[in-house]
């Protein structure tokens, strides 16, 4: 079944293609192409993992390449391959979107550009899943791009709001400042090794290594550049912007796209390209600790958040920083295995939060209280979800972040305890800003504003909820100290790396995590102590937050003064010498030479004749003399 | 009859050229202009016969060539004529100065 993979993302590609030329107005049909497609691509994921478990581990990299572009002696290649790690991501991102397609039918049921949104949403699988699956350079930046588009259309979904306007743009232009320097890192590597082959980059550069031909810090330089397409992709630090305004998108897309799946691609790239990521320590380095920085930065700011989605959404800016944090320190396995955890309590989170919005059709956490009762499902689920992110045994989040707590304290970069203390205070803030969310939404009283019944999502919503919960418990479990089939599977280098539990980390990381929850009770649902008071106490500090650092005002000044300014100076230039010397000059020119010529135009015969003898005189005395 | 030598006849016929130019340039009747363009005609004939006497008696080309000016410059200035005459009917006037319609 191996062989037919290329199929994966063309048939999403077909599904929007169809859609959008065929069955714009049949809502049920285009909704059942779509989920059907789907469907059909998760099933074919699960067949070529299985095919890919019968291969012996040391021969799990199968990689298929088409001619796309020949320009002789150059050709550019699109390709398939299908390793541990793209198989990997293949079935989060097939199952996840499966369950987005399925919920969305309850979700978007009122929604006048039904069809469209279908078809968006295959455009972005299509795009997501060529992203996994490329087999070089070109390819992934390729997919890179669409899966920015697809962001941008869907985020920007309600256009007719200005905010989602605004949102869309914002999300693609930052996108955009990390693609640059992706570019030039993806040029470096077509430059350096005058290939852009995963598989043929990575031997040559091993060898060269080896031999010494390339200058300190040059590796590590290409590799900078492709992290900062990473920063920008996974909402990093200073480019994380963009997420939390993403959220005026339907809350499916914001589970799909910026929880699940197209934020991951920053770090699924980091691990694809780990090979030259590993070999310089200064690379890695930063993306630790612009990992972690951001892991801590983002909780903080969830601390002061109103709005459901946006804690949600700073929440996942936080998960995928201790992503990176893994990453960086070497922790290529519980890297992943946080992606695919956090991809399904992620999603959780958000439809179930999606869930909530249908149903009280506010964001605002202040507005709702009490929601578990009438809405029993979602309530469980979500604090299944909830306590599988702050850490919490044995729920999936607890093995992959205690993982990465490991990896970090057994890392030998430079500074590393700091990161290390720096991961357990951020789990604990997630804990603390997960149950204030939870708190204050499902247990407690409903304040008055409510004045509209409220009741339990559509199956099509729930049932979706409930098998994400249920992975939301289990998924952790393939981990297992001693069982570590996911290590087993997915790893670094020639051998498996099989860490020894760590009881005591383990031990600290839940207490830290239980810790989180107890105090944000005594805070929000026992109410011993008072949130308001609080922040009155530490004003300064709760503004901070509340303003998430006043990091869009900071750029908002960057555009306006710095942006604009050097703008107004170059459209000067355009304004007053190109089209005023360049364009507008050539015609006064012309038009006063045409004046001065137009004078020898007398209309009197005689002038005319003179000139003609004179030019014979002329020319006889030019001739002899 | 050579014992003239034959730059006299070219001065002279540079001599007639050269009024007729003048005629043809800087008079303000058309009729003047006219006269001058018969002087340069007539001029150029000299020249033509000048050279057809000394240096090939024998050869008619010469003459020949003359008759020919003579009957076309008959023909043309019956032809200008009757254009002054027109212009003169349209205009009011035979005045090279005043009839500038070639131009803007």
């Amino acid at each position: 079944m191996i062989q037919y993979s290329w199929l994966i993302p063309v048939l999403p590609v077909l599904a929007f293609a169809i859609i959008v030329l065929l069955a714009r107005n049949f809502k049920k049909l285009s909704a059942f192409i779509s989920v059907l497609t789907m469907a059909v691509c998760f099933l074919f994921s699960c067949g070529i993992f299985l095919d890919l478990l019968k291969l012996d581990p040391s021969v799990r990299l199968v990689s298929m390449s088409w001619s796309w572009l020949a320009v002789p002696p150059w050709e550019a290649h699109i390709g398939v391959l299908i390793d541990p790690l793209s198989v990997n991501m293949l079935l989060v991102v097939t199952f996840i979107s499966l369950l987005v397609q399925i919920y969305s039918l309850g979700y978007m049921h009122d929604d006048e550009r039904f069809s469209i949104y279908y078809s968006y949403l295959s455009l972005f699988t299509a795009s997501m899943l060529g992203l996994v699956l490329s087999n070089n350079f070109l390819q992934i930046f390729v997919g890179w791009e669409l899966v920015g588009l697809s962001s941008y259309l869907l985020v920007g979904f309600w256009y007719f709001k200005p905010e989602a306007a605004e949102a869309a743009k914002k999300a693609f232009i930052v996108n955009r400042i990390g693609d640059v320097g992706f570019l030039i890192g993806v040029v470096m590597i077509g430059m350096t090794f005058s290939t852009f082959d995963f598989a043929q980059v990575q031997d040559l550069a091993a060898q060269g290594i080896a031999n010494g031909t390339y200058r300190t810090g040059f590796i590590a330089l290409i590799t900078l550049f492709l992290f900062c397409g990473a920063i920008g992709k996974s909402a990093q630090f200073p480019l994380h912007v963009w997420l939390p305004d993403a959220m005026e998108g339907p809350t499916p897309v914001s589970a799909l796209i910026h929880a699940a799946t197209m934020v991951a691609a920053g770090v699924y790239m980091v691990a694809r390209t780990y090979a030259l990521f590993s070999t310089d320590p200064l690379s890695m380095t930063v993306v630790a600790y612009v990992g972690g920085f951001t892991a801590f930065f983002a909780a903080s700011i969830a601390l002061a958040q109103d709005d459901i989605k946006r804690i949600l959404a700073y929440s996942t800016v936080s998960q995928l920083g201790y992503m990176m944090l893994s990453l960086g320190v070497g922790g290529y396995t519980p890297g992943m295995f946080h992606l695919t955890t956090h991809a399904c309590f992620k999603a959780l989170l958000f439809l179930g939060a999606g869930s909530v919005i249908h149903a009280v059709h506010t964001n605002d956490i202040w507005k709702m209280g009490g929601l578990i009762r009438p809405m029993k499902i979602t309530g469980v689920t979500f604090l299944i979800a909830a306590l599988a992110i702050s850490g919490i045994p044995p729920f999936a989040g607890f093995w992959s972040k205690d993982e990465i707590l490991s990896a970090v304290q057994n890392s030998t970069i430079s500074g590393h305890n700091l990161l290390f203390a720096a991961g357990l205070f951020t789990a604990f803030l997630t804990a603390f800003y997960m149950f204030r969310l939870f708190f204050v939404v499902f247990l407690g009283t409903s304040p008055d504003a409510q004045d509209h019944e409220v009741h339990e999502s559509p199956w099509v919503m729930t049932v979706p909820l409930m098998i994400l919960a249920f992975l939301s418990i289990t998924v952790g479990w393939i981990n297992w100290p001693g069982f570590d089939a996911f290590s087993k599977f997915l790893y670094y280098g020639p051998q498996p790396r099989l860490e020894n539990f760590n009881g005591v980390t383990a031990f600290i990381s839940s207490l830290v995590g239980l810790f989180g929850i107890g105090l944000s009770g005594l805070f929000y649902y026992w109410k011993v102590f008072s949130a308001e008071k609080f922040s009155e106490m530490f004003k300064p500090i709760y503004l901070l937050l509340k303003n998430k650092y006043y990091i869009d005002e900071f750029y908002d000044w960057i555009i306006k003064k710095i942006v604009f300014g050097l703008a107004s100076i170059f459209s000067w230039f355009d304004k007053n010498i190109i089209d005023g010397i360049v364009v507008d000059g050539t015609g006064w020119t012309t038009r006063k030479l045409g004046g001065l010529l137009r004078l020898t135009q007398t209309g009197y015969v005689q002038n005319y004749a003179l000139v003609i003898f004179s030019a014979v005189a002329l020319i006889y005395l030019l001739i002899n003399f | 009859m050579s014992t003239i030598p034959i730059t006299h006849f070219l001065y002279l016929a540079l001599i007639l050229f050269g009024i007729g130019i003048f005629g043809v340039l800087a008079r303000k009747n058309a009729i003047s202009v006219l006269m001058g363009v018969e002087l340069m005609l007539n001029g150029v004939n000299i020249n033509f016969l000048a050279f057809a006497k000394y240096w090939n008696w024998y050869s008619l080309t010469g003459p020949v060539f003359v008759i020919f000016v003579i009957t076309v410059g008959a023909a043309e200035a019956a032809v200008a004529l009757a254009i002054i005459i027109s212009v003169y009917r349209q205009w009011k006037s035979a005045n090279v100065d005043e009839v500038h319609y070639l131009r803007d």
